[in-house]
């Protein structure tokens, strides 16, 4: 994944310019922001909400409501084993705990894997047919 | 001539190594001087197989699966560019009885074709339904589309031809189309496969819905889990777009917009889904009124499941008797359904309604993987419910899953062998809903929280008459009291987990229904 940016208020503005003529553009520019920053500072939010003429509320309920969406930068890789059903049938959960203390997992429920489990979306990139090792390979890469 | 090769670049394939594998297949015709050709395909659904790599040979397709990046320097030496025997040779993939066995039309071109080619769209039927459209006009579409039997695919089963009728009657300065790919049912994949796999299907089935109703500008709502389905549908959007598919001079005039998901599996609920797509919370919205009244920003909407939008092509195509000719009872056509968890041919399985849950599960997926007996099956979802092996004669149709306590869904069906505590899944079952509630009607919100609590104390043996009643209770007042199947539908898998498996909640004897009678 590539290294997050510094967050810039100049930079932020021209998020905001690229989708300002899009119908409902909150999304769109925080997932940009989220994606150029690896998190939505709360500086940015003020200028959110001014761009869009909304308060900082609405803009502040839209990031807290979405999982994506984070107010602080992750520290180093972000690890997002799926945890729903049809992976807990392939055996997740024995998966989770022989990595803990060693890998900090986030929860995701289901990356369209559900034939091929144990899956986990590492940066960004999906992976599946999990084991402990090489989850724990992954991980450390 | 170079040898053409294929090998998929689905997330299927590619999250267990395809990349690396063409990678190792480039390398290693390199060095044996041989000309080949990769073809970067969807994939086929057969998630086993993956990464099945398939050879042209004059005997067609061959394919060779799983294979790793470290298997092909063998296969290679095995004679792979010839189709030559390896114990990974499969042979023809549709002459395996997983493929043999499938009616596929709205899954025809997937993992046939390079999905990125609008070339290769057209020469296998692609187009054919919209150039139908055009030539029957907006009432014969609704027409044939209400004739098809077509009913929702994204769980509801609501008649498509109805929805769309209503949103072409509503009056509005200006409609929309929203094709809803927030597949977040856990078990499910079939239409980030069809994005991936077909994408242009998903536009053609987007610009016949928007001739249909009047509709200009269609949006379609991405998953964020989904990343390769993304590019693959801005991508194809790119390439529509130039040849004149897409644009505000297009016949039909009709332009569509990707838009990504933030990781809410309650944006799977079509009101939710528009709150996101306007920019706020995705918090469900009270019905009426409907979205097909008033939909996206006010105005009406016409917003079906991918599936949904992915048949009328075929329907149109191919005629909406034809279409309606399969299936079973009121459920016509086919489902694509998903076999996944712990089975050992997972995948898409795309068959007209009224196959038995046992067909699917022993036959068609035969057996589990682990080779552990099958304990349940959850059908539908984190939303349905759980069936015993003794109700595998149930066949795969709305009503007949309805009359037995259940929901089909978007079709997934997940597989849990022996070892599996159904009260510990009954229990994710209200911490999922839970996590995900959108906090705005009351039974979900907090009833999830309280169903888990419940749960904790039935499971540690406290009170337990007394809190399955509560339990029992809350179920009945989250199901009518809701405002979404989230928190509606959520007793599903509660309910059926207790009434199949009350030995996993302390039972001694009978099903709880039994249990007036046992006092």
């Amino acid at each position: 994944m590539t290294q997050s940016a510094i967050w810039s208020p100049e930079r932020t503005v021209e998020i905001i310019a690229a989708h300002a003529h899009r119908e409902g553009p909150l999304l769109p520019i925080l997932h940009d922001i989220q994606g150029a920053f690896g998190h939505v500072p709360h500086d940015a939010v003020s200028i959110i909400a001014g761009a869009l003429n909304l308060s900082r509320a609405e803009v502040h309920g839209v990031i807290s409501f979405y999982h994506d969406f984070h107010a602080a930068p992750a520290e180093g890789r972000v690890i997002k084993l799926c945890r729903a059903e049809a992976c807990q049938a392939r055996g997740v959960e024995a998966l989770a705990a022989a990595v803990e203390g060693r890998i900090a997992l986030e929860p995701v429920y289901c990356l369209g894997l559900c034939a091929s489990g144990p899956a986990a979306m590492i940066d960004g990139r999906l992976v599946a047919r999990l084991t402990a090792e090489r989850l724990i390979q992954l991980a450390e890469a | 001539m170079a040898i053409r090769l294929y090998v998929p670049a689905d997330t299927a394939a590619v999250a267990v190594g395809a990349d690396d594998v063409a990678r190792a297949l480039a390398a290693e015709a390199r060095q044996a001087g041989v000309e080949i050709l990769i073809v970067r395909n969807g994939s086929r659904g057969a998630f086993e197989l993956e990464t099945l790599v398939e050879v042209e040979t004059a005997l067609g397709r061959i394919g060779y699966g799983p294979v790793y990046a470290e298997d092909v320097p063998g296969l290679v030496a095995a004679g792979l560019f010839e189709g030559g025997a390896h114990p990974k040779r499969v042979g023809r993939p549709e002459d395996l009885p997983f493929f043999a066995c499938q009616t596929r039309l709205t899954f025809v071109r997937c993992g046939i074709i390079n999905p990125q080619s609008l070339d290769a769209y057209l020469a296998h039927g692609g187009g054919e339904g919209l150039a139908t459209a055009r030539a029957l006009g907006p009432a014969g579409v609704i027409e044939a589309v209400t004739r098809s039997g077509l009913r929702g695919r994204g769980g509801a089963g609501f008649p498509s031809g109805i929805k769309w009728r209503t949103v072409a009657d509503a009056p509005g300065p200006r409609k929309y189309v929203v094709c809803n790919a927030d597949e977040g049912d856990s078990g499910t994949f079939a239409d980030r496969l069809l994005m991936e796999g077909d994408p242009f299907l998903m536009i053609e089935g987007m610009i016949i819905a928007g001739l249909a109703v009047g509709a200009a500008k269609g949006f379609i709502y991405i998953r964020s889990e989904y990343p390769l389905a993304i590019t693959a549908m801005e991508r194809a959007i790119e390439t529509a777009r130039a040849a004149g598919w897409l644009a505000a001079d297009s016949d039909p005039a009709f332009d569509i917009e990707v838009r990504v998901g933030a990781g809410a599996y309650v944006c799977g609920e079509e009101t939710a889904l528009l709150e996101s797509l306007e920019g706020r919370r995705g918090q469900v919205r009270a019905k009426p009124p409907l979205p097909a009244h008033k939909g996206l920003f006010g105005q009406p909407t016409v917003i079906n499941n991918c599936l949904s939008l992915a048949a009328v092509p075929h329907i149109l195509a191919g005629g909406a008797h034809l279409y309606a000719s399969h299936g079973h009872g009121r459920s016509h056509g086919t489902m694509p359904i998903q076999l996944a968890g712990d089975i050992r041919n997972g995948g898409l399985v795309e068959v007209p309604f009224g196959i038995s849950l046992g067909e699917l599960v022993d036959g068609i997926g035969g057996g589990t993987l682990s080779g552990r007996p099958v304990r349940a099956v959850q059908v539908g979802g984190p939303l349905g419910a759980f069936f015993p092996r003794r109700l595998f004669d149930t066949p795969f149709d709305y009503e007949a899953f309805a009359a037995r306590g259940g929901l089909i869904g978007h079709g997934g069906v997940v597989v849990f062998s022996e070892g599996i505590d159904m009260a510990a899944q009954a229990r994710f079952a209200m911490e999922f809903c839970a996590i995900e509630s959108c906090g705005k009607c009351t039974p979900c919100r907090i009833g999830a929280v309280r169903g888990v609590e419940v749960i904790d104390k039935i499971r540690a043996g406290q009170a337990r008459e007394a809190n399955i009643a509560v339990l029992t209770d809350l179920c009945e007042t989250m199901k009518f009291g809701s405002l979404c199947a989230l928190g509606g539908f959520t007793p599903y898998p509660v309910m059926s987990a207790l009434t199949h498996f009350p030995e996993d909640f302390g039972a001694l004897a009978p099903a709880p229904e039994l249990a007036g009678q046992e006092a």
